[in-house]
């Protein structure tokens, strides 16, 4: 993630500078002049952001007068193989603009190499979710199309004899055979996972625990002395959920629900004291850990709405910066982090100012409805320009689709599996 | 029974009963003309309130108040900005709320005969009357508002012996509401759909399905000097202008009669038998009102979808199945404290297919819709009323979410095959399919609309102290 410091006279004119790359309020035209994000080949997700300080007058409810913080542009996308190549890519695309957008920023020199320059201002992301891991931007497009190919010709009358559903399923298999072969369908094989990075995944995998392990006996001493501090701060931290602004809310509102998928950015001071700071960074390296292991496979725990979410711990752990895109409306999304994810949610943002009071970390907070939504849409942040790879798709098209991919292989095995793929169409 | 603290009499009356005998009933929406008038009108209108009575009333009146309207009545803006934001933007509101609730294409509320602009209803009035009673009390009621109120509509109803227009029994699904306020709900997973819900998620002021208050104007005493207001249960040194209130959501829902059946006979290629049976697909009910998942020898509405996941008996896509999914909290499997961690972590696969659709209890409405045909422009549909605590997370989540979304469920290109429209962000979403188990989905395509949006508003349905507080207190 690209962070970089704005020159405050030049605010306006990036402002609208990044409205100019949008077809509609906040969605990028992927064409746009400026930063031309479908022809980055990789890119599933990408957003320009504004991040200003709003939030830090929160601090006072902590008896803190804070000191101001100057606005910054943020770039982040969502993109297969390394971030490196990704960032090179854009780089490529996009030089012009680029040196147009970062010519608004504090330290951005005319001459400058804009790659090396986006290099340096790379912020680590703290937790990265991908949805599923190895989907890529080109398979989507490929799975979609073959879908689509599918949908209009599956025959949908009842099976009348035995074996039919097998027949059916090898007309349609011989049809996809036949469609790649005159180049109307591209099925690209998909290539192995780099060894090296599945040693450096299994050796992550095992690292981490080995290490909890090893220093055992240190945390062991502290956790009744973390808990008890916990227990402490849980009862005293003032909560500050006030209404979002109505004008705030109507900007929010304004850029959202053109796709079947939004998305959705937010910011927010950590509390103050070395404690919540350190519980902070413990909690998204051990969600961090999970999404890598765990969580990457099509869902995050209950939730199967997120395509991608990102953690982002900003200016010495004093603020956390959270980007996520999801299907459906931001009610609903708002709805399935209380009722599924609500103690997901409480182990990071309680440590954010004002949260709606948890007890032991995992209740409470979240699912404080009222509170919760408002402190939610009060900590989000406008997307000014917001990509995405596949307009209308949805993950669970994406799953459908991709099940119907894998199905090709295997599915005329026996009728029970052909007609089990035919359902899927 | 009815806990002594919940005060029947403070709440109209339309939150507890459907006034079935009241067969005729009319609504006026009107704009304030004159503001000392109106105010002293609304203050004095005998409002019925929610108080059992032996025999039912001649004439029931109900009153709410619009966002707009509460500023024309000279409400302090301060406390209008109060009540929820949904309510204070409206309905017709365009282009954010309209895109999220399928007010697009045909439904856009620019052509709209009411309810949008300078035709946005300051007060709403319901009137009901038992059989042949209605003309005279309509009258009177006209003639009373007459210097007060200009008429923007006059939306008469018929009775239609609850069967809608297209033809199916309505009605049926309704919550149970707890009048006792006891129900408690917590943090705890409600494991099995019930029809059972709490108070306060549809009268303002009472605990709700979360255990929690709904965000309603809570004032300072001082504003309230002649303590009209009961104090917030919640917090005591507020007075609570919404407790005993409601939000009404009224959409005037136009439907095509004529072409919803042309359309069936033509995709079931005029088969009597299959068109029966394409209907009652796309409505989750045959006519007489029988749930295609089985009740049994049950009520028609005590049933749910546990037993049919996949949509084989009732297409996940129907309309009964897409307006109520009567979804528990967690996707089904056994209770168990380890079953239940598995599944709040996501590692259960069956589970996860069936985890889609959010919990219904969170997501319920009652209805209150009449009918209407008006014979001589061959218009008809449905005056839908549904009430709520939280028109964001109620009415507007089950229209946005379920109703017009083209991805219920894990569906893909089909909205309400009923209510929705077309033309959705996703794109097209024409289609309705019916998932088998012997067969490839049945799948139909190229549905045209067959429900029009023809006006509405989100209007406050006041307590009677909180009514009189506001026309005489504030």
């Amino acid at each position: 993630m690209v962070v970089a410091t704005i020159v405050p006279a030049r605010e306006a004119g990036l402002r609208e500078l990044l409205q100019s790359m949008n077809a509609q309020a906040g969605n990028a035209d992927p064409g746009n002049p400026v930063l031309p994000f479908g022809a980055v080949e990789t890119l599933h997700y990408a957003r320009l952001v504004l991040i200003d300080d709003a939030m830090q007058a929160d601090l006072k409810v902590c008896g803190i007068t804070p000191a101001p913080i100057p606005t910054r542009l943020v770039l982040m996308g969502d993109c297969d193989g390394p971030a490196a190549d990704c960032l090179a890519a854009i780089a490529r695309v996009g030089e012009a603009g680029l040196r147009r957008l970062f010519g608004h920023c504090e330290d951005f020199e005319e001459g400058a190499d804009v790659l090396a320059w986006m290099r340096a201002h790379d912020q680590p992301v703290a937790v990265n979710f991908i949805c599923r891991l190895g989907r890529t931007v080109r398979r989507v497009r490929e799975d979609h199309a073959l879908w689509c190919a599918l949908v209009a010709r599956v025959p949908r009358g009842p099976l009348d004899t035995p074996g039919e559903a097998q027949r059916r399923c090898r007309a349609l298999l011989d049809f996809v055979e036949a469609e790649r072969r005159a180049g109307r369908l591209v099925l690209t094989d998909e290539r192995p996972t780099p060894l090296a990075w599945q040693l450096a995944n299994v050796l992550h995998l095992v690292a981490l625990p080995a290490l909890a392990l090893l220093l055992a006996p240190l945390w062991l001493v502290a956790l009744p002395f973390a808990l008890l501090t916990l227990r402490r701060l849980e009862k005293t931290d003032p909560e500050w959920c006030p209404r979002p602004d109505p004008a705030a809310l109507r900007a929010l509102q304004g850029l959202e629900d053109f796709d079947v998928t939004n998305q959705f950015s937010a910011i927010g001071p950590v509390k103050p004291g070395w404690f919540r700071r350190l519980l902070v960074r413990a909690v998204l390296t051990a969600i961090q850990y999970t999404c890598r292991h765990i969580f990457h496979r099509g869902y995050l725990a209950r939730v199967q709405t997120i395509h991608f979410a990102r953690w982002v711990v900003l200016d010495d752990t004093a603020r956390v910066f959270f980007a996520s895109n999801y299907d459906g409306g931001h009610e609903a999304y708002m709805d399935d982090f209380i009722n599924k994810v609500g103690w997901g949610l409480n182990l990071v943002f309680s440590n954010g100012v004002g949260w709606p009071r948890t007890s032991w970390l995992l209740f409470g907070g979240a699912k404080k409805e009222p509170d919760f939504k408002r402190y939610q849409r009060r900590h989000q942040i406008p997307t000014q320009v917001w990509y995405k790879a596949y307009p209308g798709l949805t993950l669970t098209d994406l799953e459908r689709a991709g099940r119907i991919r894998d199905g090709l292989r295997g599915a005329a095995r026996s009728e029970a599996s052909a007609l089990a793929w035919l359902r899927l169409i | 029974m009815t806990a002594p603290r919940v005060d029947l009499a403070d709440i109209q009356g339309l939150l507890r009963y459907g006034y079935g005998h009241h067969t005729e009933s009319v609504f006026l929406a009107l704009r304030v003309r004159d503001r000392a008038a109106a105010r002293a009108w609304l203050a004095r209108a005998e409002v019925a309130n929610a108080v059992p009575q032996a025999s039912p009333p001649a004439t029931v009146l109900q009153v709410a108040l619009g966002a707009e309207g509460l500023a024309a009545l000279g409400v302090a803006d301060d406390i209008t900005a109060s009540f929820s934001p949904e309510f204070v933007a409206g309905m017709a509101d365009p282009p954010e709320r309209s895109r999220r609730l399928g007010d697009t294409g045909a439904n856009d509320p620019a052509g709209w005969p009411w309810g949008t602009g300078a035709r946005t209803a300051h007060v709403l009035l319901l009137l009901y009357a038992l059989p042949g009673g209605l003309g005279a009390f309509e009258q009177a009621i006209q003639a009373q508002c007459a210097t007060a109120f200009d008429l923007v509509a006059r939306l008469p109803t018929v009775d239609m012996g609850g069967v809608e227009p297209f033809g199916f029994t309505d009605g049926i699904s309704q919550p149970a509401v707890d009048w006792t306020d006891t129900r408690r709900m917590g943090e705890d997973k409600v494991l099995r759909y019930g029809n059972d819900v709490c108070l306060g998620e549809f009268v303002l002021g009472y605990r709700n399905e979360y255990g929690l208050y709904t965000d309603r104007p809570l004032l300072d005493p001082q504003r309230d000097p002649q303590a009209l207001l009961a104090r917030a249960e919640d917090q005591p040194d507020k007075a609570d202008l919404g407790r005993n209130g409601s939000y009404l959501v009224l959409r005037q829902l136009e439907q095509d009669v004529t072409g919803f059946w042309r359309w069936v006979d033509a995709a079931t290629q005029g088969d009597a038998t299959e068109r029966e049976l394409l209907a009652a697909a796309m409505v989750g009910r045959t006519k007489s009102g029988e749930p295609l998942a089985g009740c049994g020898d049950r009520a028609l509405n005590a049933f749910d979808f546990d037993a049919d996941p996949d949509g084989l008996r009732c297409p996940l896509g129907a309309h009964v199945r897409r307006a109520n999914p009567r979804t528990a909290d967690m996707p089904a499997g056994t209770g168990g404290r380890v079953s239940q961690l598995v599944r709040t972590l996501g590692f259960d696969a069956t589970a996860r297919r069936h985890d889609l659709v959010a919990s219904a209890r969170l997501h319920r409405l009652l209805r209150r819709g009449r009918e209407y045909r008006l014979a001589a422009e061959g218009r008809e549909g449905l005056h839908f009323v549904a009430l709520n605590a939280n028109i964001a997370r109620q009415f507007e989540f089950v229209q946005a979410a379920w109703i017009a979304s083209a991805h219920f469920n894990g569906l893909s290109g089909e909205v309400d095959p009923l209510l929705g429209t077309r033309s959705t962000v996703a794109g097209c979403a024409d289609a309705f399919s019916r998932p088998s188990d012997d067969c490839p989905n049945r799948r139909e395509t190229g549905l045209p609309q067959f429900v029009t949006v023809r006006g509405g508003g989100y209007f406050f349905l006041p307590g009677l102290r909180a009514l009189r507080y506001l026309m005489e207190g504030s």
